[in-house]
């Protein structure tokens, strides 16, 4: 009698007009043209809308997701956004992976007056050169990843430096920033070789000789997916990276690592992601969940999703309002628990304090992992405010 | 740079040739022959690395290159009897829209059958260290890459030259009609020859393994890479796409080798520019035969009767009423609707009535909506200005690179336009100071009277409408006459006073600058714009459109453009694989309407 009571009142609460009247995230993203990355990622993000709302929903309201494919060119992710914004009236936005496609929905945001949570894109422009109210980012910037890594390349006091990146706007100021950061931590190092090879198209073989022939102490690199693959390959079988130091971005993320597999080079400093390895209790409950959800376990997009989601439904509940300028002063200063650890989203940017893994990579069992790693703060890795007040022009 | 490494940059350029090679050959072939603009040949070539990368794990690297390459070869020959034999006799390009759609399929069926991550296949069994040439290590694969290019050139002409399969191959390529009227099977004859091609494609994927992760953006990079070696080379001739191969391969190595790397983004295509303004048939092609049954042969577009005018501005009429009516999302597709007409009218105007295919359209379309960021953020135009003057950035650049284009017919042509195209492409995309880089330009939004949604269809709509309207006066004028007896009978025009490729330099002209219109329009209604938009699947796009509505007919492309992109919009948010429902749908509209919408609905009506 007490179990069918209570069942009717649950029935009585689900049919109420608070709890029926869901909060929308219209997120949009490139799910065909990255889907390595975002497949994980969007089963991050059903995961955590299943636990909010499975736990009453966010302020007592349900969450629902509007998710739309952006075709991979800020033009279409525009008019995707604009769709969310006008037919489905979404709460908030969130989603894009490519620097360009983040921007122009970034601007659009502040054009339509919405929220905007970019959970993936690194470029340091969208909180900073055009950085604006409605955006927030997730992810550690390019700039706060490089910054990871400087510390452990001053250690090394090496003198001559090559670098190879992809050529666009990551890669490009992934490298401006290492030989700014690098040029600071250690006076008087040199940069002897720059090969900016082209996205997707890597010519491995003559970039690998061409390193070579700089004879260089160490490398800075910022390539990442099928590129890295190549520059690996070539490498190792060309014997570059032997008695050299290497510095790769991202290379740990296991989007990036698992195909490496018996090809994994020893030894490399990254930035990435070791899921199997974290065992603090957030990421363990994390871990647990996801595998139990989808049989599988979690990739770096799997957390994104789950924490951008997240992340939003806090700010609902502190707002308690779906108001996009509530919302705003909520975000601001917003502290939570991330599968990573605590987090902070800055008011002064609007950028989260989440961080990454900092650590070396290693061969086990014929697989690429990462050994000596830590996690490396994304607070600790961020300009001054003021260089931050100068950069960002509200 | 000294000696040795002078000598491993060569080596490493010769390798990258040999897969070049491989890639081209097969695309080569099939077009020598059946004259199909074969899109779909990255595709192939990547479901042979992606076959050969399963296989690899079960079989062997050795036996899973052959296997891969088997298998990709039966395709092949499936889509030739299934599809392409259909409609060869269709209007030339038809052939294209369906292999576009090939595309989509193939790569929504890879991403189905192997998921999302890149797959590493293995190292070659036998060839999988180094040696050391002049003391350096370089790969044992990379030499015996070396190796198989000049064998598979060597097998390919003895083919060609010394069998009679081959004999017969040679005489379609030069004449294909004569071949059929002397008695041979030319059914037959394209599906070996489209077999061959797609296992020389397979073979290509299935080899490059070792050295590259099966990927899903393999296709599109690739295919480009080879309709450059094959353009440059010559089209049909074997020999020239090795000698192209060659060319760019080595080229490209010495780049990287100089410290000259940002310029590989683009460097096949400055070659191939110089190469076709130089030689017209590229480095051993000979001048394209006329083909008999396509081409030439197409009633003439007429003026719209009265009453289909009478439709026409019943239509003008009930999309100005809209706005009273339709949501604010209506409107803003709308808007996109309007913009990619124009584009696709713009297109159209010079590949239908004119005869000059563009793989290149969107760098015009593209200039405009740079010029209009461009004059609006960093010189700080009013919107107004900004709108009217960008079309300029177009102009400009259609009357300097037409004035090139315009020298070449056909392929070549198609293939120059896309040449200029990509190098402004990388211009823009390298260009940080001026136009954002790849990131692009930011906060390209309209004058705040326009920034209504309401406000902004009109002014696109109304743009648009005129413009349209414009182009299509335009061509029952004694201009467009003149463009049409120029491209039916260059000779015969000629022999009545027309200058011909002044009167095609102008149609180029007038098109580029009115896709400029259209870019500036999609660049205020977007708010940014970036490198994309005058990228190259940004000119397949308006090809797509043009060639769906119809390729023959006036008012088809703007259905076309209608079309695609209300598919695209509805679509994508219906369909996980909403890119091989697209591909699906493309196709059936091929198979089902040959001569585009408007084309077969004419044609239907003219029959009864």
């Amino acid at each position: 009698m007490k179990r069918l009571l209570s069942l009717l009142v649950a029935g009585m609460l689900a049919s109420s007009p608070a709890l029926s009247q869901s909060i929308k995230i219209g997120e949009l993203n490139s799910y065909k043209v990255f889907p390595a990355f975002l497949e994980p990622y969007r089963k991050g993000m059903e995961l955590a809308v299943e636990e909010i709302n499975r736990a009453g929903g966010a302020g007592g309201r349900r969450l629902e997701l509007v998710i739309r494919d952006d075709g991979g060119t800020p033009g279409d992710a525009v008019r995707a956004a604009e769709e969310l914004i006008s037919r489905e009236k979404v709460d908030v936005l969130m989603g894009t992976f490519a620097s360009h496609v983040g921007l122009a929905v970034a601007n659009l945001a502040a054009q339509r007056r919405v929220v905007f949570v970019a959970s993936e894109p690194l470029t340091d422009k969208i909180v900073w050169e055009n950085g604006n109210r409605y955006t927030f980012r997730l992810r550690p910037s390019t700039y706060m990843q490089v910054a990871m890594l400087v510390p452990e390349a001053a250690k090394l006091k090496k003198q001559r430096w090559a670098i190879v990146y992809p050529n666009y706007e990551y890669g490009q100021s992934a490298t401006a920033s290492f030989k700014k950061l690098l040029s600071e931590a250690q006076p008087g190092v040199q940069f002897v070789a720059e090969q900016a090879a082209p996205l997707n198209k890597i010519d491995a073989g003559a970039v690998v000789q061409a390193l070579a022939d700089a004879k260089p102490d160490a490398i800075f690199s910022s390539l990442f997916a099928a590129d890295l693959q190549k520059f690996v390959r070539e490498g190792n079988t060309r014997g570059l990276f032997r008695n050299l130091q290497v510095f790769n971005l991202l290379a740990g993320e296991p989007e990036y690592l698992e195909p490496l597999k018996s090809e994994t080079p020893e030894g490399w400093w990254v930035t990435g992601y070791p899921w199997e390895q974290i065992d603090t209790v957030e990421h363990r409950r994390f871990r647990d969940a996801y595998q139990k959800r989808w049989k599988q376990h979690p990739y770096l997009g799997s957390v994104v999703g789950y924490t951008a989601v997240h992340a939003v439904a806090e700010a609902l509940r502190r707002a308690d309002s779906a108001d996009s300028e509530k919302l705003i002063a909520a975000l601001k200063g917003l502290e939570m628990s991330t599968p990573f650890g605590p987090i902070r989203w800055r008011s002064i940017d609007h950028q989260s304090t989440m961080g990454a893994y900092v650590g070396q990579l290693a061969r086990r069992d014929g697989k690429g992992a990462m050994v000596n790693w830590r996690y490396a703060d994304g607070a600790k890795f961020l300009p001054p405010d003021e260089e931050i007040r100068k950069l960002r022009k509200e | 740079m000294n000696s040795s490494t002078l000598l491993l940059q060569f080596l490493n350029g010769l390798a990258g040739a040999s897969s070049l090679f491989l890639i081209a050959a097969g695309l080569s072939l099939i077009f020598g022959v059946t004259r199909v603009v074969n899109f779909a040949h990255g595709s192939l070539y990547m479901l042979g690395m992606y076959a050969a990368v399963w296989l690899s794990e079960r079989t062997g690297f050795w036996v899973a290159v052959p296997l891969a390459a088997l298998g990709v070869a039966l395709l092949g020959s499936l889509v030739e009897m299934c599809l392409l034999r259909r409609i060869y006799r269709a209007p030339e390009l038809l052939q294209l829209l369906a292999t576009f759609a090939l595309v989509l399929l193939i790569k929504d069926f890879v991403l189905w059958a192997w998921g999302p991550v890149d797959m590493l296949g293995p190292r070659a069994p036998g060839f999988s260290g180094a040696v050391e040439i002049a003391g350096r290590a370089f790969p044992q694969y990379d030499l015996l890459l070396i190796a198989i290019g000049p064998v598979i050139l060597l097998s390919l002409h003895l083919t060609l030259t010394k069998t009679r399969w081959g004999v017969l191959v040679r005489a379609a390529t030069e004449d294909r009609e004569m071949v059929g009227a002397l008695g041979v099977d030319q059914r037959r004859l394209f599906t070996g020859v489209f077999m061959v091609g797609a296992a020389l494609a397979g073979l290509g994927g299935a080899l490059a393994i070792p050295r590259e992760p099966a990927s899903l953006e393999v296709d599109l990079a690739v295919v480009t890479d080879a309709f450059v070696v094959v353009v440059v080379g010559g089209l049909g001739s074997i020999p020239g796409a090795f000698v192209a191969a060659l060319l760019i391969g080595l080229v490209k190595a010495f780049c990287v080798g100089l410290g000259y790397s940002k310029i590989t983004l683009v460097v096949e295509f400055v070659i191939m520019a110089i190469v076709l303004v130089v030689r017209p048939w590229g480095i051993l092609g000979r001048p394209q035969p006329l083909t008999r049954i396509s081409g030439a042969t197409h009633s003439p577009v007429s003026e719209p009767s009265r009453k289909a005018g009478f439709l026409l501005a019943m239509l003008a009429v009930a999309l100005l009423a809209l706005p009273g009516f339709a949501e604010e999302y209506a409107l803003i597709l709308l808007t996109d609707i309007a913009v990619f007409a124009l584009f696709a009218v713009s297109l159209h105007f010079m590949m239908g009535p004119g005869g000059l295919i563009s793989f290149g359209h969107a760098a015009y379309f593209g200039l405009g909506a740079y010029g209009a960021g461009l004059l609006l953020l960093r010189a700080g135009l009013p919107m107004g200005l900004a709108l009217a003057a960008a079309p300029l950035f177009a102009l400009a650049g259609a009357t300097l690179f037409g004035w090139f284009c315009v020298r070449l017919s056909g392929v070549y042509l198609a293939m120059l336009t896309l040449a200029f195209a990509q190098i402004t492409w990388s211009v823009v995309f390298q260009w940080d100071a001026m136009t954002g880089g790849s990131n692009g330009l930011v906060g390209v939004w309209p004058a705040p009277w326009l920034a209504s949604k309401t406000a902004y269809y009109y002014l696109a709509l109304i743009v648009c409408m005129a413009a349209i309207a414009f182009l299509w006066r335009v061509l029952f004028s004694p201009f467009g006459y003149a463009l049409r007896a120029g491209r039916d009978s260059p000779l015969r025009a000629d022999a009545i006073g027309i200058d011909v490729r002044s009167i095609q330099w102008a149609a180029f002209v007038l098109a580029g600058t009115f896709a400029g219109v259209a870019g500036a329009l999609y660049a205020f209604s977007k708010g940014s714009i970036s490198p994309e938009t005058l990228s190259v699947p940004r000119s397949v796009d308006a090809l797509v459109m043009v060639l769906l509505g119809g390729l023959h007919t006036l008012t088809g492309p703007a259905w076309g453009a209608a079309l695609f992109t209300w598919l695209e919009d509805s679509v994508s948010r219906s369909f996980d694989y909403w890119r091989a429902a697209i591909g699906a749908l493309v196709l059936a509209l091929v198979m089902g309407f040959p001569l585009g919408i408007a084309g077969s609905i004419r044609a239907w009506r003219f029959s009864r």
